[in-house]
Order: C-alpha cells, then sequence, then structure tokens
C-alpha cells in the first residue's frame, strides 16, 4: 500500500468536509457561549466599578464664616439651647456672598447658594457652636460638602459642552467652581460621610451606615434561629429518623422550600409575624425572622449533605466501643461534619445577605436617618438601600448605588472565599 | 418540625386568602387596577383584579429571560462537558456560577441603569422609541442570571449520560458535535427539561430585577420593548406602604403570592421528578 488511492469518491470527501466545518463551527459557538457569559460578569463588574468607584471621595469647600452675633443671637444672652435653634443659614449665605462680591442678583445669589451642601454646611456650623458657644462672634473655617451636582460636574459625570439649559448647573457656577478648584478652596478627599452617616434627603451627605448595621442585626437574628434549628433538623432527619412516608413528605418539602421564590418567604413573614403575632414594622428583628426561614433549608440541605459525607466506619467503631447511638453522633459524626456544615451556614448566610424582596414586604424600606440601636427599631439593609438609592433619579444616587453594591460585593466575596477556604482546608476526603 | 409549619401555614394562608377573592374573576378578568376602593361608598369600590395582565407580563419577561439563558446556558454546559480541557473547565465554571451569586438587586440595577437605557439608545437608533423600563431589559439581565443554573445543571446530566452511549458514536466515525447533537442530547433532554424548568420556576419568582426594571403598571400587550409588569413586582407595589391589612388591595397581594407559590412548586416537583427519573434510567 505505497501508491496514494483515493478513499472515497469526490461526495464523500465533500461531506466530510462539511461535517469538519460543522464540527469547528459548534465548537465555536459554545466557546463564544462561555466568552459571552464571561463578558456579561465582567461588563457587570466593569460598569460597577467604573460608576462606583467615584463615591469613595468627595469634594469640599473650604470657607470662612463669620458668626455674626447679630443673626446668631440677637438677645446676646449665649443660651446654648436659643443658639441650636438659631437659623445657620443666613451666616452661611454672608460667607459665600462675601467669597464672590460681584455676585449681586438674585438668581446669581440662588446659583451661588446651591454650590453648597446647606444642610452639611449648617450642621457642622451648628454642631461647632453646640461644642463651643465662645465661637459666636469670630470667624471660623470650615469644610462642607460640596453639593452632589458640584461634586458630579468635578467628577466628570456632568458634560460641560452640553447647552446650558439642558444640564444642572450654569455657565456662571462653573465659572465660580473652577475659580474654587483653581484656589484649592474645593478639594477632593476620601468620603468618611459614606461609611459613617446614615441615609439622607442630599446624596452628598448620605451613608451606608444604617443599613449596615440594620443588615448585620438582620443576619445576626437569622444566624442564631437558622443555625441551629437547621443542625439539629439535619441532625434528626439523617441519624435518627425513621425511614417513613412521614419522614419522606418532609424531604421532599424542605428540597421545594428550597426552591420557593423568596418573596413568598417575605408575604409569609407579613401575614405571620407583623400581622398575626403584631410585631413592630421595619424591625431587624422580623426581617431575620424571615431571613432565616428563608435559609433554613439551604442549611439543612448542605447539613445532611456533610453528614451523609462522613463515612459509616466511623460511627460503627464509636458504637463498637460502646458509645451510645447519641454519643456516636456528637462526638464523632458532627465534628467531623463541621466544616461542611459551616461551609452550608456561611453561603446561606451570603444568601440572605444578599436578599432584598422578603425585606421590602415586612417594610424594611423605610427612610432611616439614625442608626438602629435595638432589634425592634426602623432599620434598613444594605440591599434595601441599593434599591431605594437607585430608584431615585439624580445621578450623585447612583454612583451611591454603585459604592453600595461594591461594599455588599466585596462583604460577599468574603464570605465566599471564607466557605471555599474552609472547605479545602478542613474538609477530609475519606 | 419548623418546615413542616411553615408549609402547613402557607396552606392556611392561601385558603383564607382565596376565600375572600372571587377566584373566577381573578383568573379570567383583564382589568388590574388595584389602586380604587378609598372609600366605602365609592365607585368600582372593589377596584378591578384581573389578573390577565400580569400573567401575560410575567410570561413574556419570563420567555425572554429562557432565550436569553437557554442557548446561551446549554452551549456552555456543552463546552464544559465535551470541549473544555480540565484546566478552563476549572477556571470556567466557578467564573460562570460567580454569575448565580451576585444578589438579584444588583442585576436590578444593572438593568436599570445600564442595559435598559443602552437598548433605549440602540432602538432609538434604529428608529423606535422605546421606554427604559422595558421587558426586555429586564427579561434579558434575568436570562444573565438564570445561565448559571441551565449551565450547571445541565452539565451534570450530560456528565451522567454514560460513556459507552458516546464510544459507540464516536466508532461509527461521529464528530464530537454529532455524536453531542444526536446521541448525548437526546440522552440527557430530560435532564436538561428538568434544568429548564427550574430556571422558569425562579424567573417567574424573581422580584427585585423586575421590580427595577420592569415597570409598574399592568399592560395588556404581545410588543416586549414595552413596560410590563409581573405578578411579583405587584405584591412589592401593593405591599409597600401602609393600608389596612385585610383590604381587598392587600389580599390580591397574597392571592397573587399564593398563585406564584402553587406555580413555582408545580414547576420544581416536575422537575424534580423528571430529573430523577432519569437518573434512575442510568445508574
Amino acid at each position: 500500500m505505497t501508491d496514494a488511492r483515493p478513499l472515497a469518491d469526490r461526495a464523500a470527501l465533500a461531506r466530510i468536509a462539511r461535517r469538519r466545518r460543522g464540527e469547528a463551527a459548534f465548537r465555536t459557538a459554545s466557546m463564544a457561549a462561555v466568552v459571552a457569559a464571561v463578558a456579561m460578569l465582567g461588563w457587570l463588574l466593569v460598569t460597577l466599578v467604573g460608576s462606583g468607584a467615584t463615591a469613595f471621595y468627595q469634594h469640599v469647600i473650604t470657607l470662612d464664616v463669620a458668626l455674626d452675633p447679630s443673626k446668631l443671637d440677637p438677645t446676646g444672652a449665649r443660651d446654648p439651647a436659643e443658639l441650636q435653634k438659631a437659623s445657620f443659614r443666613p451666616i452661611l449665605q454672608s460667607a459665600i456672598y462675601g467669597r464672590f462680591p460681584e455676585a449681586t442678583g438674585r438668581d446669581e445669589r440662588r446659583e451661588l447658594f446651591a454650590l453648597i451642601s446647606v444642610a452639611g454646611a449648617t450642621d457642622r456650623l451648628r454642631r461647632m457652636v453646640r461644642d463651643d458657644p465662645a465661637l459666636v462672634g469670630t470667624t471660623v473655617r470650615i469644610t462642607a460638602p460640596v453639593s452632589d451636582v458640584v461634586d458630579q460636574l468635578l467628577k466628570g459625570r456632568i458634560d460641560r459642552k452640553v447647552d446650558a439649559t439642558l444640564r444642572p448647573v450654569s455657565d456662571r457656577q462653573i465659572a465660580w467652581i473652577d475659580a474654587l478648584r483653581a484656589s484649592g478652596e474645593i478639594k477632593a478627599r476620601f468620603n468618611a460621610t459614606f461609611f459613617t452617616a446614615t441615609d439622607s434627603r442630599d446624596p452628598e451627605l448620605a451613608g451606608i451606615a444604617s443599613a449596615v448595621v440594620g443588615s448585620a442585626m438582620a443576619l445576626a437574628v437569622a444566624l442564631m434561629l437558622a443555625a441551629p434549628i437547621g443542625i439539629a433538623a439535619a441532625l434528626y432527619l439523617e441519624e435518627f429518623a425513621p425511614k417513613n412516608r412521614i419522614t419522606d413528605i418532609i424531604e421532599i418539602n424542605i428540597n421545594n422550600l428550597a426552591a420557593v421564590p423568596s418573596i413568598v418567604f417575605g408575604l409569609l413573614g407579613l401575614a405571620v409575624f407583623l400581622s398575626f403575632f403584631g410585631l413592630p414594622r421595619s424591625a431587624p428583628l422580623v426581617g431575620g425572622f424571615v431571613l432565616a426561614l428563608m435559609t433554613l433549608p439551604t442549611i439543612i440541605i448542605a447539613a445532611r449533605s456533610a453528614l451523609a459525607a462522613v463515612p459509616p466506619s466511623i460511627a460503627a467503631a464509636a458504637l463498637s466501643v460502646g458509645a451510645s447511638p447519641v454519643q456516636a453522633v456528637f462526638h464523632h459524626k458532627l465534628p467531623l461534619a463541621a466544616p461542611g456544615i459551616l461551609t452550608g451556614v456561611i453561603i446561606g448566610m451570603a444568601r440572605a445577605l444578599g436578599e432584598t424582596a422578603p425585606l421590602l414586604m415586612i417594610g424594611m424600606v423605610a427612610f432611616v436617618t439614625e442608626i438602629p440601636s435595638s432589634l425592634t427599631e426602623p432599620a434598613s439593609a444594605l440591599p434595601v438601600q441599593i434599591f431605594l438609592w437607585s430608584d431615585s433619579p439624580e445621578r450623585a444616587w447612583a454612583e451611591r448605588a454603585s459604592a453600595a453594591i461594591l461594599v455588599l460585593l466585596i462583604v460577599l466575596g468574603a464570605m465566599n472565599a471564607a466557605a471555599i477556604f474552609l472547605r479545602q482546608r478542613l474538609e477530609k476526603r475519606w | 418540625m419548623t418546615t413542616l409549619g411553615i408549609f402547613l401555614s402557607l396552606i392556611f394562608e392561601s385558603l383564607r386568602f382565596f376565600a375572600q377573592v372571587p377566584p373566577l374573576d381573578f383568573l379570567t378578568g383583564l382589568q388590574w387596577s388595584p389602586q380604587t376602593a378609598m372609600r366605602e361608598d365609592q365607585a368600582g369600590q372593589s377596584g378591578a383584579f384581573g389578573a390577565v395582565p400580569v400573567f401575560l407580563g410575567t410570561l413574556m419577561i419570563t420567555g425572554v429571560a429562557m432565550l436569553v439563558a437557554l442557548p446561551i446556558g446549554l452551549m456552555i454546559a456543552f463546552y464544559l462537558a465535551e470541549y473544555a480541557p480540565a484546566r478552563m473547565r476549572a477556571a470556567v465554571k466557578p467564573a460562570v456560577e460567580l454569575l448565580a451569586g451576585v444578589p438579584t438587586v444588583v442585576y436590578g440595577y444593572f438593568a436599570l441603569l445600564t442595559v435598559g437605557p443602552a437598548i433605549r439608545g440602540f432602538a432609538e437608533a434604529m428608529g423606535f422609541a422605546v421606554p427604559t423600563q422595558s421587558a426586555v431589559a429586564a427579561g434579558a439581565v434575568m436570562g444573565i442570571m438564570i445561565i448559571p443554573f441551565i449551565s450547571s445543571l445541565s452539565d451534570d446530566v450530560i456528565n451522567a449520560v454514560p460513556q459507552s452511549l458516546r464510544d459507540g458514536a464516536y466508532a461509527l466515525g461521529a464528530t464530537k458535535s454529532e455524536t453531542l447533537l444526536r446521541v448525548v442530547f437526546p440522552a440527557a433532554l430530560p435532564g436538561i427539561v428538568g434544568a429548564f424548568l427550574l430556571g422558569v420556576s425562579r424567573a417567574i419568582g424573581e422580584t427585585m430585577i423586575v421590580v427595577m426594571a420592569a415597570g409598574r403598571a399592568a399592560n395588556l400587550s404581545a410588543n416586549p420593548f414595552e413596560a410590563m409588569t409581573t405578578v411579583t413586582v405587584q405584591i412589592v407595589a401593593v405591599l409597600t406602604g401602609d393600608q389596612e391589612f385585610d383590604s381587598p388591595k392587600t389580599l390580591s397581594a397574597f392571592t397573587l403570592g399564593i398563585t406564584l407559590f402553587v406555580v413555582t412548586l408545580i414547576l420544581n416537583v416536575i422537575a424534580l421528578i423528571v430529573v430523577r427519573s432519569y437518573r434512575d434510567r442510568y445508574e
């Protein structure tokens, strides 16, 4: 067989070529699907980082404010209570008008005043006077956030070239902003407010502190309820329950509950905890209950499979040296299954942390301006805060929402990484 | 057992709520406007609770989501199961599953502020006017969310197809794609149908994406580029805010919730039965 002889006729060769092309096309298409999915993930992350990263810094304006006694304290009594009630708005106005004396018209002055975050600046002044009433009559230097529109302009999110009627800042305002920026009176600095402040009506003053505390409380409640109950249920089902119809039904039930839409758990929470037991609305306690119900099936399933993965020889060995069945389970099987159970609990908690819909149902959408100090006070949660902010029209809110999402994703990533770490470090393979 | 308690109370609630809203009107009415009934004597005091537009909106968005998720998810599963080298598989699988770990509110944000405007911009360039909140935007993003469910479940069932079937096809000279499409795919079909059903049940029950990106007004339309509403959106719309607990408006939300629960439950059970019978066949 040294001379080459065609194995098949031309039509057959063409068929083979076509089939090979089909193979290559299919292979390419399947790879394209993978690329598409990964690209979507990338797109999502890039968008979030791109729009959220800038929220971690903020522009502030330095102003010299004369604390004019005739405006703040006309009686001259320097009574601290009276001073707290005084309006700091006029002195703030004089301070900024003094900086740009050429602005005299009504509209001009209104636009000028709009550069500062009024609530932020007056709040700062009020606190300074409270701490030291002797300051009245002197001139103090304060740094206060600029208003959200100015901040967005300086971050390049408002296009300066757009026609002035279509953008939220006027040409005059831009000239002032640039002058202040050039003289160093407006500076960028790390946005600590975002982490220490609560929700606010002004984007430049809003922070995630109340949402984070609310989330932490709800999660703590969920963990304390779901982990012990879930593990106990798994132990019973896996180790002690008789195999009969009832346990069968329960098992199918648990599997189904794990796939029930989360909003149904919210409805259940509304009907049972709020309406039937009369617990307070918007409370992290109720949020925790609902999240616990939601994560329970996940934890039970994970704990059962962790228990089932412990080889029967271990329990058999314990039993053979005289341990009771309960001792065999608690002294030997449970410690060995612990890493797997823990992983399941962490993953369940991570899911609970990202959950929004059931919390909407039980009213954890309140506008919360104080950090909740007990489990029954109205609170928000981080995902709910994201939802609220992304529904608000100003650009600055979208930026805040992205930043809050980044914080949430980092926490979730850390939790999942911990779960993976635990699984790899502690889990034994038999 | 706690879980049994949950289940029982759900059934209890469902009976209570269905008793108060006439089931027939609810299932066949074409008008959905629960925002009425301010006073007892007002005309239209009971509001309109025809859930058909709401169901259709849900169906439409779910359909869009599955149109995105099914082909991509399946192709990923094919690639992972048959083509990807081991190291590639180890890298791609967790990356795809990351998509499932992203909280839904993040997807909602993405749909509302990135995908929605992108679709609108694209449509405007083509000469259509499309609102930012549309069934397509919500559905497409939901599809992205469901990709990992489809891909990892299908991957599992494809891997469970006995190697002997593949070897038989290869021995006859079939290429990999021919083996996949004509031998492995039909053999794995029940499992893939199960994965599909689980994906559908996910899509129907998904809340945050549609609340943020699909719109609130019930709209009886076949155009996926319009704003539409879903069962879950209506539950949220009706229940966020203060109102009496036993007004028909509130009860309508519970009725929707029960419908949702029952539908997803049925889908899940069918999916589980299908997958289980499939597993039994090859074990």
